[in-house]
C-alpha cells in the first residue's frame, strides 16, 4: 500500500486512541465524582490521580516517538526536559503557598527560610503568576532544547554519539539541581503544594480536573503531531532518518529540520513535566536521572516506534504493569522491564503497533 | 578589522544589505559566458597526509557530457566531494560559473544552486514510495516552513509523471523504493536529480549493476539530457564510457593525466601504463 494513501486514509487506530482518550477524559470524572463511592462504578481518587500520571507519560512518549521514530534521534536525555516542564510548574506551585508554609514566610518558600536566604533568587520572579509559569513551561525546555539542538545538529553530531551526549546533558541537569545553591529546594526538591488557580490540589475536583485536562492535552499534541508527519515536513524528516546525506544534497537544511523537530518535542515534554507535578505533588532531581529517560525510550520501544498511537500505547501499558508488578513483586520489576524489551525487540521489532499493523496487512 | 571599520563597512552606502536582496535562482546569477561551468583550479586535498587530489585543475564546459575515469584511489569521488561542498581542499578555488565560488556555500545551497549529485551506492529513500522520492526531490523552496504547509500542485505531479516516464518506473510509482531491484534504484536516483531541475549533475558509477540492456538505456539517457545539462559520468566501464563519451578525463594520483577523446587517451602511453596496465 502506498505511502501517500496511507497518509490521506484515515489513522485508524490512532482514531480509535483519540476517541478511548476523549471518552476516559469525561467518564472517569464523572464516575470519580458523581457516582456514590459505594457503587461498583466508582472510580477513587487514587486511581484518577494514577491513571492521570500515566498520560502525562504517554504525552512524553509521543514526544520521544516524535524524534525517535521519525527523524531517528535517539534522545536519552528527554527526561530532562520532562522534569524542567516539572520544576517551572513547581515554582509557580511553591509561590502559591503564600504564608501558608511551615515557617509562614509569605515571600519565601520553606527550603529558602531554612537555608537562611533573605529575599527571592531574581530567577523566581514572576512565577507567581500562571500565564508567566505557563510560558516558562513551554520557554524553558524549547530554549535548552534550541541551544543544545544548534551545538550538536550543526556540528553533525549523530547517532550513539548524540545519545550519549543527551544522556549527559541530563545527568548534569541532576548534579546541578541536587545542589541548594541552584534554589530549587536542593534533593527535597519541591514539594506540599497547596493549591492551582486557587483551587486546592487535595479536592477531588481538582484532581478530576487535571485528569482531564492531561487528557485533552494529549489528543491535542496527538493531533498537532500526526499533521507534521503526515504534511511534507514529516516525509522530509522520514528521508532524513534514512539517508541524511541524500537529503542534504537535495538542498535540504538538515540540521534546522532535525533542530525544530527537537525543540518541539522538547516543549511537549516540558508541557508533559508540568502536568505530571500537579498530580503527584512533588518534583525533585531524581526526575533528571538517566534511568528516567532511558526507561522512557524502552516504554517507545515496546509500544512500536514511528507510529505515535504505539508510544502512547506503550507508556500506559508498560506503566500499568510497573503499578501491578511493583505491588506483588517490588523487586522483581526491573527484571520483568529488562524482559519484555528483549522480548519485545527479538520478536516484535516494530512494537505492539507492529501486531496491528500486520493484522491489518493481512485483512 | 577594528570595531569602527566594521560599521562603516556594514553602512557603506553604495550597497545593499544582505538580507534586504532579493532572492536569485541560480538562473539569475550563474554566469557561464566564457564557456565552462565549473572551474577546478590547483584544487588540494590530503587526509592524513595522503594527497587525495593533488592540485587538480580541471574544467567542465556548459552543456558537455564528460567522462571521467581512472584507477580506485584517483580521487574521483574526493572530486565530487569538494565540488558539492562535502569536503573543503586544503587550497585552490572551485567556481560555478564565473562569479559563484562554491568554497564559501554549504551542500544545500550548492544543491540549491543547480549542482545535483548522484552517489557511488544507489542512495534513495527506501520507505518512501518511488513518488515520493520524487515528490522530496523538486526543486522548490525547501525551509522547514514552507515545507510543513507544502502541497503538489497540477504542475508539479505532471512534471512527476514526466520522470517516471523518463526513468521508465511508471508502474512502480507506489512501490517502496526499498522494494526495487538495483538497477531500478540507480534510475529512481537519477531521477532524483532530474526533479532537481539541475545545471550541472555529477553522476557517480551509474551503471554499475545495471544488465546490458538497462546499460544501454542509462547511456541513452545520460546522452540525451547533455546539452540542456551538463553532465560529469565517473564510471569504470570502460564499454559504457566509449559509447557515450565525448571528451574522457583521466584522473590518476588527484591529479589529471590525459585529457580527450576516447580513442586518443586510450593510445596515450602514460594512460596504457597506470590505468590498463600494459
Amino acid at each position: 500500500m502506498s505511502y501517500l494513501q496511507q497518509y490521506f486514509q484515515s489513522d485508524r487506530a490512532g482514531n480509535s486512541m483519540l476517541g478511548a482518550l476523549l471518552a476516559i477524559a469525561i467518564l472517569v470524572p464523572i464516575l470519580n465524582l458523581a457516582v456514590p463511592e459505594s457503587s461498583v462504578f466508582h472510580v477513587s481518587t487514587y486511581t484518577v490521580t494514577l491513571i492521570g500520571k500515566y498520560l502525562t507519560y504517554a504525552l512524553l512518549a509521543l514526544a520521544v516517538d516524535l524524534i525517535w521514530g521519525y527523524c531517528g534521534i535517539l534522545s536519552l536525555g528527554h527526561g530532562a526536559f520532562f522534569a524542567l516542564g516539572g520544576y517551572v510548574m513547581g515554582m509557580y506551585l511553591m509561590r502559591q503557598i503564600g504564608d501558608r508554609g511551615v515557617y509562614g514566610n509569605p515571600e519565601l518558600p520553606d527550603f529558602m527560610v531554612f537555608l537562611n536566604w533573605q529575599e527571592l533568587p531574581w530567577y523566581w520572579y514572576g512565577f507567581d503568576m500562571f500565564w508567566f509559569a505557563a510560558l516558562m513551561v513551554i520557554l524553558v525546555p524549547g530554549l535548552l532544547a534550541f541551544v543544545f539542538g544548534w551545538l550538536a545538529f550543526r556540528s553533525r553530531v549523530t547517532g550513539v554519539y548524540l545519545s550519549i551526549i543527551t544522556q549527559a546533558l541530563t545527568y548534569a541537569l541532576m548534579l546541578a539541581f541536587f545542589r541548594n545553591e541552584m534554589g530549587f529546594g536542593g534533593n527535597n526538591g519541591l514539594t506540599d503544594f497547596k493549591d492551582i488557580l486557587g483551587y486546592s490540589l487535595q479536592s477531588d475536583y481538582t484532581r478530576a480536573g487535571l485528569f482531564a485536562a492531561s487528557a485533552l492535552i494529549l489528543v491535542l499534541a496527538y493531533l498537532l503531531c500526526r499533521n507534521i508527519v503526515n504534511s511534507k515536513l514529516g516525509r522530509v524528516v522520514v528521508a532524513v532518518r534514512d539517508s541524511e546525506d541524500r537529503t542534504r544534497f537535495l538542498g535540504y537544511r538538515v540540521e534546522y529540520y532535525k533542530l525544530w523537530l527537537f525543540v518541539l518535542s522538547a516543549v511537549l515534554a516540558g508541557i508533559a513535566g508540568a502536568l505530571y507535578v500537579p498530580q503527584v505533588g512533588i518534583i525533585n532531581p531524581g526526575e533528571f536521572s538517566p534511568l528516567n529517560s532511558i526507561e522512557l525510550v524502552i516504554w517507545v520501544a515496546i509500544g512500536g516506534r514511528g507510529t505515535l498511537y504505539g508510544a502512547i500505547a506503550g507508556a500506559i501499558l508498560v506503566n500499568l504493569s510497573k503499578t501491578w508488578f511493583t505491588g506483588v513483586l517490588p523487586e522483581g520489576w526491573i527484571f520483568a522491564l529488562g524482559a519484555m524489551f528483549v522480548v519485545v525487540t527479538l520478536y516484535l521489532p516494530r512494537g505492539l503497533a507492529g501486531l496491528i499493523t500486520r493484522k491489518q496487512a493481512q485483512t | 578589522m577594528s570595531g569602527l571599520d566594521k560599521m562603516r563597512e556594514t553602512f557603506r552606502r553604495d550597497q545593499v544589505w544582505n538580507f534586504l536582496m532579493p532572492r536569485y535562482t541560480y538562473e539569475d546569477v550563474l554566469d557561464t559566458s566564457k564557456g565552462p561551468i565549473l572551474y577546478l583550479e590547483d584544487v588540494t586535498v590530503s587526509f592524513d597526509g595522503f594527497r587525495a587530489l593533488d592540485d587538480l585543475t580541471l574544467y567542465i564546459n556548459d552543456g558537455e557530457l564528460r567522462c571521467i575515469i581512472g584507477a580506485n584511489g584517483a580521487g574521483k569521488t574526493t572530486m565530487m566531494d569538494v565540488i558539492t561542498g562535502k569536503t573543503r581542499p586544503d587550497h585552490g578555488s572551485v567556481f560555478y560559473g564565473q562569479r559563484i565560488d562554491l568554497l564559501r556555500l554549504s551542500e544545500p545551497e550548492i544543491a540549491a544552486l543547480g549542482i545535483g549529485r548522484k552517489f557511488q551506492k544507489p542512495t534513495v529513500f527506501e520507505q518512501h514510495d518511488v513518488l515520493v522520492n520524487l515528490e522530496l526531490s523538486m526543486r522548490m523552496d525547501k525551509r522547514v516552513w514552507t515545507t510543513l504547509s507544502a502541497r503538489l500542485s497540477g504542475e508539479q505531479r505532471d512534471r512527476i509523471d514526466e520522470v517516471l516516464e523518463i526513468i521508465g518506473l511508471k508502474n512502480e510509482a507506489y512501490k517502496r523504493a526499498g522494494l526495487l531491484s538495483h538497477g531500478q534504484k540507480q534510475w529512481l536516483e537519477i531521477g532524483m536529480l532530474l526533479m532537481q531541475d539541475p545545471r550541472l549533475l555529477l553522476v557517480d558509477e551509474p551503471v554499475a549493476g545495471m544488465t546490458g540492456h538497462e546499460t544501454e538505456r542509462t547511456a541513452e539517457l545520460l546522452t540525451s539530457l547533455a546539452g540542456q545539462h551538463s553532465v560529469v559520468v565517473v564510471e569504470h566501464d570502460m564499454e559504457f564510457v566509449r559509447s557515450i563519451a565525448r571528451t574522457v578525463t583521466v584522473l590518476h594520483q588527484g591529479s589529471v593525466l590525459a585529457q580527450g577523446d576516447m580513442d586518443t587517451v586510450q593510445n596515450d602511453p602514460r594512460v596504457r601504463e597506470v590505468y590498463l596496465g600494459d
